[in-house]
């Protein structure tokens, strides 16, 4: 059982996290705690001609929290601001089962994740932080 | 004689299987397992009795009156109070400790005043004084922990002064495993003309527990955590002070007379339990400290402390473990974390294997804070664990962590 929720992906993600630390002169900055386990994470991002140019995550969390949000900077790097939008969305979705995941992608590697409702929002920490920092950069 | 083997046949749910795996509960601190007879005197008043309470000349509720009454006496007891003038029945911890922030803290704390608390405190013994103190001026001051998790008494007696009214303390933690010296901290308070508050949630299941000779003017704890139901609860308080006191809820039972403009109260402990109470969930309770009184408290310390004991020691052969709290003198239960492996990870291997832990901030995130850690795993244990289950503990947590350790390459 565990075997589907702490896949090669997921552990490969935690352990050697993409795109990990603080990002200097950031435009974009949320900080986001999980008050169910504690886990705090914060995403930085630059945006340029209405682009993410650089995103970067950092904090202390599970192995789902942190390897989603490393993923997450891979997805979201270089994409417009509505196309990012679009994918978190569509991430959160995945996540309450109420789209499906794509087939041969990183992401579908949390779709274990599913069976353990006390973990969606580990998975989905990074994804709301950096939804709510470009709201409030609207 | 103590007898585990005995006692684990009062509980249905110890036999249930969480896979093809026996459970292994250790999250006794979150809430306990429930005996047969708890259930039985559940099933028995909605079978038999159910009716309200205090109201009507029917025989049923009548027979409900009186087990409400009787509940309330056996709980009285056990908590070695005098009486049952003061033992009032609340949803639990949370609530008892609402109830004083509420109706003595609004109604006496005035600008200046001090609340004196410490930083291993639960969230619930701490926010209910953040908005009291937000309301009427008063300043909450906070006792520290030393390294190893006790307080810091020196501290603690510099703190405690002419400005101080009342002095909260968890009587254990949730998370470190101390017992604190609240008979100490009462002296301190009493001298300084100040309350004393004792949050019993994790120590009323645990340790023989006396009020009286605790020096407290207030008590709270939770039925669910001792063997009882959830939604019961109790706070004690002194009768003088309670008496002065503003009600806390209003409405139904609380009420000597209602006129259109104006109310009276309803002696105590009535004039605080307002509406229709948790009643089935109070004879419950009743039912729980019988059981617990049949035990005998000083028995369950002493299994309790044996097994923390043993866990400790056996968590500490683990290479690279970092265990919270005291070496000595500690209550049944383990706080620790893994390096490696973050905690609700932990819990989610370990629950592969049947073993019921808890992970997070348990409630106590100034403590987390202070300890330097987000998440803590905990291990804690009641009457009905056993050394075997901590061994399939430690074997578990030495299993995860191969499991994380064969995705690094590097040996665990």
């Amino acid at each position: 059982m565990m075997r589907e929720l702490y896949t090669q992906v997921i552990m490969d993600h935690y352990q050697r996290p993409r795109n990990r630390g603080e990002l200097e002169d950031a435009d974009l900055e949320e900080h986001l705690l999980n008050p169910l386990c504690g886990d705090e994470l914060t995403v930085y991002a630059k945006l340029r001609d209405g682009k993410v140019a650089d995103v970067k995550f950092d904090g202390r969390g599970c192995s789902i929290s942190q390897a989603s949000a490393s993923m997450m900077t891979e997805r979201l790097m270089g994409k417009s601001r509505e196309e990012a939008e679009a994918e978190i969305s569509h991430f959160k979705a995945m996540m309450v089962g109420e789209e499906r995941f794509p087939e041969m992608d990183d992401l579908a590697a949390l779709k274990g994740v599913i069976q353990y409702p006390s973990r969606i929002k580990c998975a989905t920490l990074a994804w709301t932080a950096f939804q709510q920092g470009l709201e409030s950069k609207r | 004689m103590y007898d585990v083997e005995e006692i684990r046949r009062d509980f249905p749910i110890l036999n249930r299987k969480i896979g093809d795996r026996r459970l292994v509960y250790l999250d006794n601190a979150a809430t306990s397992q429930k005996p047969r007879r708890v259930m039985q005197a559940l099933t028995d008043h909605y079978e038999q009795h159910n009716a309200n309470i205090h109201r009507g000349a029917h025989r049923l509720a009548e027979e409900a009156t009186a087990a409400y009454e009787e509940a309330r006496q056996r709980v009285a007891r056990f908590l070695g109070a005098p009486h049952t003038t003061g033992l009032i029945f609340t949803r639990g911890t949370t609530e008892s400790i609402n109830l004083v922030a509420h109706a003595w803290g609004r109604r006496f704390l005035r600008e200046g005043d001090e609340v004196v608390l410490t930083e291993a405190e639960h969230h619930s013994n701490l926010v209910p004084w953040q908005l009291a103190a937000k309301a009427t001026g008063a300043r909450l001051r906070f006792i520290p922990i030393l390294e190893d998790g006790t307080l810091d008494m020196e501290e603690a007696e510099r703190l405690i002064g002419a400005r101080t009214r009342l002095v909260g303390c968890i009587q254990a933690s949730n998370v470190l495993a101390t017992i604190n010296p609240v008979e100490r901290l009462a002296e301190l308070a009493h001298d300084a003309g100040a309350l004393m508050l004792v949050d019993g949630a994790q120590s009323a299941p645990h340790v023989p527990v006396d009020v009286e000779a605790h020096g407290c003017d207030f008590y709270a704890c939770s039925g669910h955590k001792m063997l009882g139901p959830t939604g019961v609860g109790v706070l004690w308080g002194k009768p003088e002070i309670l008496e002065d006191m503003d009600p806390f809820l209003g409405g139904g039972e609380m009420i000597r007379e209602v006129h259109l403009d104006h109310s009276t109260w309803n002696d105590l402990p009535y004039k605080f339990e307002a509406g229709t109470m948790n009643i089935a969930q109070a004879i419950g309770l009743g039912a729980a400290v019988d059981y617990l009184d049949g035990l005998g408290m000083q028995n369950v310390r002493d299994h309790e402390r044996h097994l923390g004991e043993y866990a400790y020691r056996r968590l500490s052969e683990i290479e690279g473990i970092t265990l919270y709290g005291p070496k000595r003198d500690r209550t049944g239960l383990v706080s620790f974390s893994l390096p490696d492996v973050h905690p609700h990870d932990l819990s989610q291997l370990l629950d592969d294997e049947g073993v019921a832990i808890r992970s997070g901030h348990h409630c106590a995130q100034p403590l987390m804070r202070r300890l330097g850690v987000v998440a803590t795993a905990r291990a804690s244990f009641y009457v009905y664990n056993t050394e075997e289950e901590v061994d399939v503990l430690v074997e578990a947590l030495v299993r995860a962590r191969e499991f994380f350790g064969a995705f690094s390459g590097a040996k665990p």
